[in-house]
Order: structure tokens, then C-alpha cells, then sequence
């Protein structure tokens, strides 16, 4: 049961990109293609469940100290053997993915998660962790590569859309239309979870859906005066 | 190119933040207010140009070598937090105003990735060491530039009415995206 609790929050409630803002940096810069999102997202994925699940294992034995370290090691080391694996089985993609490979190891959802969750608890919650945040981090590039390609070059996975008459809107494929794309997306899920809230008759207003637990501006909001 | 082409183009064309995506994080979250944009800023640039230096000299005398440049991730990253750590030290003994002045913005650079990507570009483009510690240093002052320009209006931003969904970090990407659409007009100049 818990083991399908912590996997699910990856999905919705604390889908890395959107909900929990880890990770931004592939998220924009590599999304010009469904197809690149989606190899971005499966490399994350193993590096996290990886990660996740050796730091869990090593949680006893390192020292408070030093622990920050160690899991840059972990994840550097996950790194190396992901670029490896990309240059022998997917080097078209290792390419396109240019710097953003290596980098995934200052991608701050992998320390993110060994910091917040793996330190602290058993392996098969860590990987269940692992696993719900990767495959939440996969589907929202995914996402987000469809519908910058979609606008950006009337395709999706590479495949045209529309005929020869669209005229693409070059800039969604270009740095900006990444952050104005992430924007716009945000302020919808927003919306969304207003309107759920909403029907749950939770407290509505701040900004994550979360109710007060998360803010502790507590005293220069009027909610929270109200409440206290 | 020249020197100065490639300085200005680091700054302006090919900005860090604006348009390589590289920094984002810091970019959104430390972008709240002038005066912290200015430590974050002057912090990266101080630690890129330091990084750029010492990762460059790594890949030159330990890496290519020892014929291990595989390794560059975990060494460069290694180097890096190690780096950064060393730096806090030194200027917490050495230099208290410009320590206190940093302060909490110094370990987070770790794990910024504009740090780690401006070492890597300058090993994939071949910079030399001169090069490449300048490019490091437009980098960093490109990377100011932006965060700078989006702490000024996330300020003025505050006193306006934003649609409820859209207010905080919808908003600030939005504005991210017009201010990057408008360092695309430099493309033209280098």
C-alpha cells in the first residue's frame, strides 16, 4: 500500500517539473522534440531509481557530514554509466542531447530526492519513489517536447502533422517558447487544482494547492491570521 | 572569433540563462529581489571563472593523459563542489565582508548547473585556458545580467494584479520567455 502511495505522488501530486519545480534546466532546454524529451526523461529515470535505491542502502553508513557529497559521487557515478550506455546503444540521441547528458548530475531532483526521501527511508519505498518521480519526470518532458514540436514544426516523434500549408511557429522551438510553454502550462495545472480543490471544499487560494501546511507566511497572510 | 566577439557574444548572444537554459533554478528562485540577485550573480561569476580554470587544467594534465577523459563527469562535478567548498573557506578566513556579502549562495552553486555547463562547453568547443577562463567570466556576467533584469521587474511585479493562476512561478517563465525572445534580436550582431 505504501509502496503504491509513494509511487503515485510522483504522478500527480508531486510531478517533479511542474508541481515541485526540480530540475528545470533539461526540462527547458532539451524539450524541442517529443523524442528527445522522452530519451531525456528514461535517462533521468535510471539515474533516479538508481540513486534513490544505493542511497537508501548506504543511508546508515554515511556520515551526517558528508552525506551531500557522497550522493553527488552516487550520481555522478550513475551519470558516467548512463553516457556510456547512450554513446554504445543511442548515439544519435547522446548528440542531440549535447552537455544535458552530463549534466544530469546537477539536475537538482536526483540530489532532491536522495536529500528529502531516500535518506531517510527503506529501499522498496525509495526505488516505489524512484520510479513514480522518473516516470512523472518522463511523462511531463514528454509533454512538453509533444507540444513545443507540435507548434514549433507541425510534427510529433518526427512525424508531420499538417500539411504543406502550416507555417510553423519557429519560436515555440527556440528558448523562449520553452519558458513561455512551461508558464502557461503551470498556471493550468494551477487552475486544475483550484477547481479540485474546490470540489473537495479544501481552502482555496495559495498557489500550489496545498493549503497552509506548505507556506508559513503565516503571519502576513490573511488566511492563515484567520486561522491561527 | 576575437576575444571581444566571443565576450560579447557570451553575454549577450548566446546568454547562459537566456538562451543555452542552462542556471534556471537560481534564475527563477533567487531572482526575488535586487540585492540578492547581485550576491547570486557575483557568486557564480567568482566560481565559474575558478571552476573553468581548474576543471580546464584537470582535463589538460590528469584526464587526457592518463587517457581516462570518460571520467569527465564525475571528476568535473568532484572538482567543482570541492571547489566551491574551498572557496567558502578561504573567503570566510580571508575576506568576511565579500563571505557575509555571498553568504548562503555559495553552496548552492554546486549544484548550478550554469557552473558545470560553462566548464563543459569550453571543453566541447576546445577552448584554450585564456579562452576559455574568459568565456567563463561573460558567462558568469551574462548569467548576472539576466537575473538582474527579472529580480527589477519581479519587483514592480509585486504590486501589480496577476490572474490568480498565473501569479508567482507561471508568471516569472512567461516574462523569462519575452525576455529571451528579446535577447534573440542580439542574434543578428556577432
Amino acid at each position: 500500500m505504501s509502496f503504491y502511495k509513494e509511487f503515485t505522488k510522483g504522478l500527480w501530486n508531486e510531478l517533479p517539473p511542474f508541481r515541485l519545480l526540480l530540475g528545470l534546466c533539461p526540462v527547458l532546454a532539451i524539450t524541442k522534440t517529443a523524442q528527445n524529451g522522452l530519451g531525456m526523461g528514461l535517462a533521468v529515470l535510471f539515474v533516479l531509481v538508481l540513486s534513490n535505491m544505493i542511497v537508501s542502502l548506504v543511508r546508515g553508513i554515511i556520515p551526517k557530514k558528508v552525506r551531500i557529497a557522497c550522493f553527488i559521487i552516487i550520481a555522478a557515478t550513475l551519470v558516467v554509466a548512463v553516457e556510456l550506455l547512450m554513446q554504445a546503444y543511442a548515439y544519435p540521441l547522446y548528440q542531440q542531447l549535447g552537455i544535458f547528458v552530463p549534466l544530469i548530475v546537477v539536475n537538482c531532483i536526483i540530489l532532491g530526492r536522495a536529500e528529502a526521501f531516500a535518506a531517510k527511508n527503506p529501499v522498496n519505498l525509495a526505488i516505489a519513489d524512484g520510479l513514480g518521480m522518473g516516470i512523472g519526470f518522463t511523462l511531463s518532458l514528454t509533454f512538453l517536447g509533444s507540444v513545443r514540436e507540435i507548434l514549433g514544426a507541425g510534427s510529433i516523434f518526427g512525424v508531420k502533422l499538417f500539411g504543406e500549408s502550416f507555417e510553423p511557429f519557429t519560436m515555440m522551438v527556440e528558448a523562449p517558447g520553452a519558458f513561455i510553454c512551461l508558464g502557461v502550462i503551470l498556471a493550468f495545472m494551477n487552475h486544475l487544482s483550484k477547481i479540485q480543490n474546490r470540489k473537495r471544499g479544501l481552502i482555496i487560494g495559495d498557489k500550489l494547492g496545498q493549503g497552509c501546511t506548505v507556506c508559513g507566511g503565516c503571519t502576513a497572510c490573511s488566511r492563515g491570521k484567520a486561522s491561527a | 572569433m576575437g576575444i571581444f566577439e566571443l565576450f560579447i557574444s557570451a553575454i549577450f548572444v548566446n546568454n547562459i540563462v537566456l538562451a543555452q537554459n542552462l542556471g534556471n533554478c537560481p534564475y527563477i528562485g533567487c531572482s526575488k529581489e535586487k540585492g540578492v540577485a547581485l550576491g547570486m550573480g557575483g557568486a557564480v561569476i567568482f566560481v565559474i571563472v575558478l571552476a573553468t580554470i581548474f576543471t580546464w587544467l584537470a582535463q589538460k594534465y590528469i584526464l587526457v593523459p592518463l587517457n581516462v577523459v570518460y571520467l569527465q563527469t564525475l571528476i568535473f562535478i568532484l572538482i567543482i563542489a570541492s571547489l566551491v567548498q574551498f572557496v567558502e573557506m578561504f573567503l570566510k578566513k580571508a575576506v568576511p565582508p565579500l563571505y557575509s556579502a555571498l553568504g548562503i549562495f555559495l553552496p548552492l552553486i554546486t549544484t548550478n548547473c550554469a557552473v558545470m555547463g560553462a566548464t563543459l562547453v569550453v571543453q566541447r568547443e576546445q577552448y584554450d585556458l585564456l579562452t576559455g577562463s574568459l568565456y567563463a567570466c561573460a558567462s558568469g556576467v551574462g548569467f548576472l545580467l539576466a537575473l538582474l533584469l527579472m529580480a527589477g521587474i519581479r519587483e514592480r511585479l509585486e504590486t501589480l494584479r496577476v490572474p490568480k493562476a498565473m501569479a508567482g512561478t507561471p508568471i516569472s517563465l512567461v516574462m523569462a520567455g519575452i525576455m529571451a525572445l528579446a535577447f534573440m534580436a542580439f542574434k543578428g550582431m556577432v
